[in-house]
C-alpha cells in the first residue's frame, strides 16, 4: 500500500505537466497501433515508422527547440520558416554557386541565420519593438530575400555529404544479429548515463538533507527512464540505426537542457520571461538575453535550413511556409506557457513528436489533409487547455499560504498604493503571475 | 431636509486578517468642502472606496445615508446615479481619446446607439467652462498636461450630476500653481452647491480650503474639527493624526555605530517620461557602518524613486550627483553594476517586482548572485540548493524545503526569502523599502530583528517606511523627504512623530530646506 502511496505522490509532486505530455505521446502511439491494426491490418508501431517521425519532423523539432527559448524568454518568432528557406537557400547556392565545400556550405547557413538574429533581436531588444511586429516583418522580409535569391527556381543539391545530412544514417553497415551494432553500443552508454545522473542526484539531495521523496518512487522513476531508452535503442537498432539527423537533435537537446537549466546565461532567460521587471531588479541583463536568445533562435533556423535542403536535396523557394506555426505549436503542446518564464527542452521535441507521430499515422491510415488540419488544431487547443485546468486545478489545496491570503489582504487594505477601483474579493482581485496560485 | 447631506455610521470593513475600518462616522455638511485626513494606511481610501460603491453594500457593516435616505450601493455605477463621485488619484481617462469623448465616457450622448457628435463636443464644451478649461473639446487628453487632465475629470463628474464630489490625492501630482486653480474651482463649486470630499497629505492646503476636516487613525474616527470655529492649524492636526503609543513591537537592540561609509550628495532624478519633471531634487544622504537609517515621507514624496535611482539607476532619467562608497565614487550604470558595487536593494512590491512567484526558493534566492554558485556561466546547482537551504534555516523562511514555489508562501516568508536574496549577494547598503508592509505582527518582529542581525554586521540599512512608529522603532537616524527635497532629519533621540509629520509635509516652496 505504501509503495502504491509513495508513488502516487512522486507524480503528484513531480512536474504533472511533463509526464502527462510522455502520456500523451505514448497514448497516441498506441491508438494509432490499435487503429491501424483495425483497419489495415498492419504494426504502426515499427522501427521503420518511429525513426520516421523523427526524421520527416528533424527540422519542426529543431525550431522548437529555439522557439521554445524564444517562448520562455516572454517573446515569439514568426519568421522561422522564411528564414530557414533562405539560409536553406544561401546553403545551396554556396555549395553550386560558390563550389564551397559541404562543410562550409552548413557553417555559412548556420552564419547567416545567426546574422538575421542579430538584425530582428535588435529590434527587438533594444530598441523595444513588439517580437511579434519584428518577426511579422521578417516573415515577409526573408521570404522575399529567398525569392530574390533563388530567383524563383529551385536549386537541387549534389553534394552527397551534404544529403547525408538530412538522410543518412550512420555506420549503417554492421549488424549484429539483424540488430545495427553501433546503435546499440551507443544505447546502453545513454542508458547507463541515464541511470547514472539519476543516482547522482539522488545523492546529492540525501547529502543536502533535502526531502526528495521516497526512494521506491525514485527507484520507479529511473526505471521506467532506464527501460524507454532501451527500448528506443532496440527501436532504431532494428531499422537502420541511427539517422544523423538524430544524432545531431539529440546533441541539441543535451546541450540546450544543458543551457537552460545549469548555465547563468539559462536561467536569465527564464527570469527575464517570469518576471522581467523582478529579474532587471535583481542585476539580470534582460535587453542581452533576449538579444542572444534571438541570435540562437536564428542560428538554429539555419541549421534546420541546412536539414531541409538536405533532405529534399534541394533548395526551394516555398521552403518552411508553416513552419513558424508548427513549431510554436510544438512549444505550447510542450508545456511552454504563453507569458513566459515556463517550458522546457524536451518538452518542445515531445510536443513536436506528437505532432509529427499524429502526421504519420494519420497519412498512413489516409485521413485527409483537410481532416488532420483540423485534428491538429484541436490538439493544440487542447493541450493549452489542459496546461490551464491543471494550473487551476492545483491552486485548489493550498488555502491560507496563497498569495490573496492574509498577507496580501493586508497589504491592499493598508497599503498607500491601494487606490482605483478592485473588487474585494482577495482571492479574484487582481491577475496575479500565471502560476502564482 | 437636515443639514447633512452624507452620514456614515459605524463603518467596519475586514480583510482577512485586518481590520482595515472599526466602526467609522462620518458626517458631511451640505455644500462645504470636507477634508479626510490620516497617516497613510489609516483607512482613508478604504472610506471613500466604500462610500462610492467600489466595496458593494454587504461587503461591509454599518450604514450610510446620503440625504437622509439610506444608500446601499452595489457598484460604482450605483454611487454614480445618486450623484456620489470618486475621482482617483490615478486619472481614470483614456489618454487617446479626447476631452469630450473623456467626459461622456460610459455616458455617450447618442440617440439608439449613434453618438451625436455635435451635442457631446457642444455639452462638453459648456461643462469646461465651467471648470475653467479653455482648449478645444475635440483636443486628445494626452496632449494636455496633468492639471488639465484633473479638470477634465471634474467637467466629467459635473456631467453625471454630481452632488458629492471625492478627489483622492487630487493635488499630489500638481505644480503650485495648477494647484492653486483647482483649490479654487473646489471653491466655485461649493457655491454652486456642490459637497467636496478631499483627501489630501497637503495639511496647509487643507486648512486654507475645508470647512470641516475628519481625522482617521488606524481605521476609527478620532475628531471631526471645523476649520474655523476650533481654530485649527497644522500642528493640532499632526497631533491628532499620529497620536498614539509605540508599544513592545520592536526587538532591543544596541546599536554600534561605525564610520559613515556610504555618502550621496547633490543627487537629483528626473521623470522617465516627463523628462522636465524633477522627482528627487538635490537629496543628501549618508549611512554608517552598523547604521539602521530611515527615510519617511508621504505617498509620492519621491523616496522609492530615490532608492531605486540609487540603485543603478533603476528608475528615472538626467540622473545626477555623487555616490561614494567606502570613500571611493561610484558610477553605476546598471542593476549589475550596484550588485557588484556592493549595494541590495528589497523592493517595496515583492509580488511584482522581488520575486518570481512560479519559480521555487532556490531559483529566488539565487538569482541575483548566480555568479556566487557558478564558474565560466555555469551553475553548480548543488551549491545552489545548499546555499539556499543555509538561507532559509538562517532567514527562518517556514516552508518544508528549497523547492517550494514562493508564491505558496505568505507575506512574512516571500519578504524573508527576498531578504535572504540580497543577503546572499553580499551587500555593504541594504536599501530596504517597506520591508514589513503587508505582514503580520510576529512576523514583522522576526523582521526587525533580521534587520539588526545585519547591521551588528557591519552593514548599512536605508530603510523605507510609511510607518511612522516602525521607523521610530527601527532606525538611528530618520531623514524626511518631501515633493522631492530630503527636508530634514532627526536622530534616534529626537525623533517624534510629531517632528518627521512636519517635516514630512513641509511644503518646500514655502518652507525651503532646513538640515
Amino acid at each position: 500500500m505504501s509503495v502504491l502511496r509513495n508513488a502516487v505522490d512522486a507524480v503528484r509532486g513531480a512536474n504533472l505537466r511533463q509526464y502527462g505530455m510522455i502520456i500523451a505521446l505514448v497514448s497516441i502511439m498506441l491508438l494509432f497501433q490499435v487503429l491501424e491494426v483495425a483497419k489495415l491490418d498492419q504494426n504502426f508501431l515499427t522501427p521503420r515508422n518511429i525513426t520516421n517521425a523523427i526524421v520527416q519532423n528533424s527540422f519542426i523539432l529543431i525550431l522548437a527547440i529555439g522557439m521554445m527559448m524564444v517562448i520562455v524568454n516572454g517573446h515569439i518568432d514568426l519568421s522561422v520558416g522564411s528564414v530557414l528557406a533562405f539560409s536553406g537557400a544561401v546553403s545551396a547556392i554556396a555549395l553550386s554557386s560558390w563550389g564551397l565545400p559541404w562543410y562550409l556550405a552548413v557553417l555559412v547557413a548556420v552564419a547567416t541565420g545567426a546574422l538575421i538574429g542579430v538584425w530582428q533581436g535588435f529590434w527587438i531588444a533594444y530598441v523595444r519593438i513588439p517580437a511579434f511586429i519584428v518577426t511579422l516583418a521578417g516573415m515577409l522580409l526573408f521570404r522575399g530575400l529567398t525569392l530574390w535569391a533563388l530567383e524563383s527556381k529551385t536549386i537541387s543539391i549534389r553534394s552527397e555529404e551534404f544529403r547525408m545530412l538530412g538522410s543518412g544514417y550512420w555506420a549503417q553497415e554492421s549488424l549484429v544479429g539483424g540488430y545495427h551494432l553501433p546503435t546499440l553500443v551507443i544505447g546502453f552508454i545513454a542508458t547507463a548515463f541515464i541511470v547514472w545522473m539519476q543516482v547522482s542526484g539522488r545523492r546529492n539531495a540525501v547529502r543536502n538533507r533535502i526531502a526528495s521523496g521516497s526512494p521506491v518512487a525514485w527507484a520507479v522513476k529511473t526505471s521506467l527512464l532506464a527501460a524507454a531508452a532501451l527500448i528506443g535503442t532496440l527501436v532504431l537498432a532494428a531499422y537502420r540505426g541511427l539517422p544523423i539527423i538524430g544524432i545531431i537533435l539529440v546533441v541539441l537537446v543535451i546541450v540546450y537542457t544543458f543551457i537552460a537549466n545549469r548555465t547563468v546565461f539559462g536561467r536569465h532567460i527564464y527570469a527575464g520571461g517570469g518576471n522581467e521587471k523582478a529579474a532587471m531588479l535583481s542585476g539580470v541583463k534582460t535587453k542581452q538575453t533576449s538579444f542572444w536568445v534571438f541570435v540562437n533562435m536564428g542560428a538554429l533556423a539555419g541549421l534546420a535550413g541546412v536539414v531541409f535542403t538536405a533532405r529534399l536535396q534541394s533548395a526551394t523557394p516555398d521552403a518552411g511556409e508553416m513552419f513558424e506555426l508548427h513549431a510554436i505549436a510544438s512549444s505550447f503542446i510542450g508545456g511552454a506557457s504563453m507569458s513566459g518564464g515556463v517550458g522546457t527542452i524536451i518538452g518542445a521535441v515531445i510536443g513536436g513528436l506528437v505532432m509529427g507521430v499524429m502526421n504519420q499515422g494519420m497519412s498512413i491510415l489516409s485521413v485527409g489533409q483537410d481532416a488532420q488540419s483540423v485534428i491538429l488544431g484541436l490538439v493544440v487547443l487542447a493541450a493549452v487547455f489542459f496546461d490551464v485546468w491543471n494550473k487551476k486545478r492545483a491552486s485548489g489545496p493550498i488555502v491560507g499560504t496563497t498569495p490573496g491570503g492574509s498577507g496580501e489582504a493586508k497589504r491592499r487594505g493598508k497599503g498607500p498604493d491601494d487606490s482605483g477601483p478592485s473588487g474585494d474579493k482577495p482571492k479574484d482581485r487582481e491577475p496575479e503571475p500565471v502560476g502564482a496560485k | 431636509m437636515s443639514e447633512d447631506i452624507l452620514r456614515m455610521r459605524g463603518i467596519t470593513k475586514r480583510f482577512p486578517g485586518v481590520l482595515a475600518l472599526d466602526g467609522v462616522d462620518m458626517r458631511v455638511k451640505r455644500a462645504t468642502i470636507h477634508a479626510l485626513v490620516g497617516e497613510n494606511g489609516a483607512g482613508k481610501s478604504t472610506l471613500m472606496k466604500i462610500l462610492s460603491g467600489v466595496y458593494a453594500h454587504g461587503d461591509f457593516e454599518g450604514e450610510i445615508e446620503l440625504e437622509g435616505r439610506p444608500a446601499r450601493f452595489r457598484s460604482i455605477r450605483d454611487s454614480e446615479d445618486s450623484g456620489v463621485v470618486i475621482i482617483h488619484q490615478e486619472l481614470a481617462l483614456v489618454s487617446e481619446l479626447s476631452i469630450a469623448e473623456n467626459i461622456f465616457l460610459g455616458n455617450e450622448q447618442a440617440k439608439r446607439g449613434v453618438v451625436s457628435w455635435n451635442k457631446t463636443n457642444a455639452e462638453a464644451a459648456r461643462l469646461m467652462g465651467k471648470v475653467g478649461l479653455p482648449d478645444n473639446p475635440r483636443t486628445l487628453v494626452e496632449n494636455i498636461g496633468v492639471g488639465k487632465q484633473q479638470l477634465v475629470e471634474i467637467a466629467k463628474a459635473l456631467s453625471k450630476q454630481v452632488k458629492v464630489l471625492i478627489l483622492d490625492e487630487p493635488t499630489a501630482a500638481l505644480n503650485d500653481s495648477d494647484s492653486e486653480n483647482l483649490l479654487e474651482l473646489l471653491r466655485s463649486l461649493r457655491e454652486e452647491g456642490v459637497t467636496c470630499i478631499l483627501i489630501s497629505h497637503k495639511l496647509g492646503e487643507v486648512l486654507s480650503v475645508a470647512d470641516e476636516i475628519t481625522v482617521l487613525r488606524d481605521g476609527k474616527t478620532i475628531e471631526t474639527l471645523h476649520t474655523v470655529d476650533d481654530a485649527v492649524d497644522e500642528d493640532r492636526l499632526i497631533k491628532s493624526m499620529v497620536g498614539r503609543d509605540l508599544e513592545h513591537l520592536f526587538p532591543p537592540h544596541t546599536p554600534e555605530i561605525g564610520e559613515t561609509f556610504f555618502e550621496v550628495k547633490e543627487w537629483t532624478v528626473h521623470h522617465p517620461e516627463h523628462r522636465d519633471r524633477v522627482i528627487v531634487n538635490k537629496a543628501e544622504l549618508t549611512v554608517a557602518r552598523g547604521e539602521v537609517v530611515g527615510l519617511a515621507g508621504l505617498m509620492g514624496a519621491g523616496r522609492t524613486e530615490f532608492a531605486m535611482s540609487l540603485f543603478g539607476r533603476s528608475w528615472g532619467s538626467h540622473i545626477t550627483g555623487e555616490l561614494n562608497l567606502d570613500g571611493k565614487q561610484l558610477r553605476l550604470r546598471s542593476v549589475s553594476d550596484a550588485i557588484g558595487a556592493g549595494i541590495a536593494y528589497a523592493t517595496e512590491d515583492r509580488k511584482q517586482y522581488g520575486l518570481h512567484l512560479d519559480y521555487d526558493l532556490q531559483q529566488n534566492f539565487t538569482l541575483a548572485g548566480l555568479d556566487k554558485v557558478s564558474k565560466g556561466g555555469v551553475i553548480d546547482l548543488h551549491q545552489v540548493t545548499a546555499v539556499s537551504e543555509k538561507l532559509r534555516s538562517n532567514f527562518g523562511v517556514k516552508t518544508p524545503s528549497v523547492y517550494q514555489l514562493a508564491g505558496n508562501l505568505s507575506g512574512g516568508n516571500q519578504q524573508k526569502v527576498v531578504l535572504g536574496k540580497w543577503v546572499f549577494t553580499e551587500p555593504e547598503l541594504l536599501i530596504l523599502d517597506e520591508p514589513t508592509r503587508g505582514i503580520d505582527v510576529g512576523a514583522k518582529y522576526e523582521i526587525y530583528e533580521l534587520i539588526h542581525e545585519l547591521v551588528d554586521q557591519g552593514k548599512g540599512v536605508l530603510m523605507i517606511s510609511s510607518e511612522l512608529p516602525e521607523l521610530l522603532g527601527m532606525c538611528d537616524r530618520i531623514y524626511a523627504m518631501s515633493a522631492g527635497h530630503i527636508t530634514g532629519q532627526v536622530d534616534r533621540e529626537n525623533a517624534t512623530q510629531e517632528e518627521l509629520m512636519r517635516l514630512m509635509t513641509l511644503e518646500t516652496a514655502k518652507g525651503g530646506v532646513e538640515l
